[in-house]
């Protein structure tokens, strides 16, 4: 199953990018039923794209970052170095010509 | 920014390098076998002869090794010399886990600026949805094999 591959639930994963919220503020800005959004939320949950704590009796779902931004900053830091290999290079060619 | 449905932000990163664009463009592709870290960052390491560059849209970008063999990084999307080039990009492993790098070469003061973008992310999130419930792997495996392949 994708779970991205859901206009809904890509909707979702955009609305929470501002901040933890909880289901029921979802459900209720989005065209579908609050059972609906939970089992969105259940499926971004099982591919560790969101993450759910409690606060009180609610449920609240934040983006869960962690996975992919690790594998963001590796590669964030890998072009700052590939890249300055490659500035060498090109201006050295350049001194050459 | 094209793609709408991104919920990830690509990795950026801007330069001006002291060359024509039509030479930086040929550095970064044909001849990017010069001045990449191989022995750090590839599939083959030390077996690595060359690396391709096939200067065509559909054309694969990959390494030869002193064996016979071969490592995929990606194919080309888009080739606009001496303007933009695109990419998929999954070096060492399945085509289905592409990310996309879209590099372009602009005219500047001090010679051509260069943008690099490196996007796509969100397939990484739904390609491990797809690991995890099929051989509980995740997303520690994911990552392990992207370090890995890479030398990271």
């Amino acid at each position: 199953m994708d779970a991205l591959g859901d206009a809904t639930r890509r909707e979702i994963m955009e609305r929470l990018r501002s901040g933890p919220r909880p289901v029921g503020e979802l459900a209720a800005e989005l065209p579908v039923s609050r059972p609906a959004v939970s089992q969105h939320l259940r499926v971004l949950k099982e591919a560790g794209l969101v993450a759910e704590r409690k606060d009180g009796t609610r449920r609240i779902y934040g983006v869960e970052p962690q996975a992919i931004a690790d594998l963001r900053a590796y590669f964030d830091s890998f072009w700052e170095q590939a890249l300055a290999g490659f500035k060498a290079a090109a201006e050295s060619e350049r001194r050459k010509t | 920014m094209s793609n709408t449905q991104a919920v990830i932000a690509p990795v950026h990163k801007t330069m001006v390098v002291d060359c024509s664009p039509e030479r930086a463009f040929e550095v970064f592709t044909r001849e990017l076998g010069t001045w990449w870290p191989l022995g750090s960052h590839s599939i083959g390491g030390e077996k690595i002869t060359e690396v391709v560059f096939e200067e065509h849209v559909g054309g694969r970008i990959f390494e030869r090794h002193d064996d016979g063999g071969e490592g995929d990084w990606g194919r080309v999307l888009a080739w606009e010399p001496p303007t933009r080039f695109v990419m998929t990009w999954h070096p060492g492993h399945d085509p289905l886990q592409a990310t996309e790098l879209e590099v372009r070469f602009a005219p500047a003061d001090e010679g051509t600026r260069v943008d690099l973008e490196h996007r796509g992310w969100e397939i990484l999130a739904e390609r491990a949805q797809e690991a995890r419930s099929g051989y509980d792997t995740g997303w520690g495996d994911v990552l392990g094999h992207y370090t890995r392949q890479l030398g990271g």
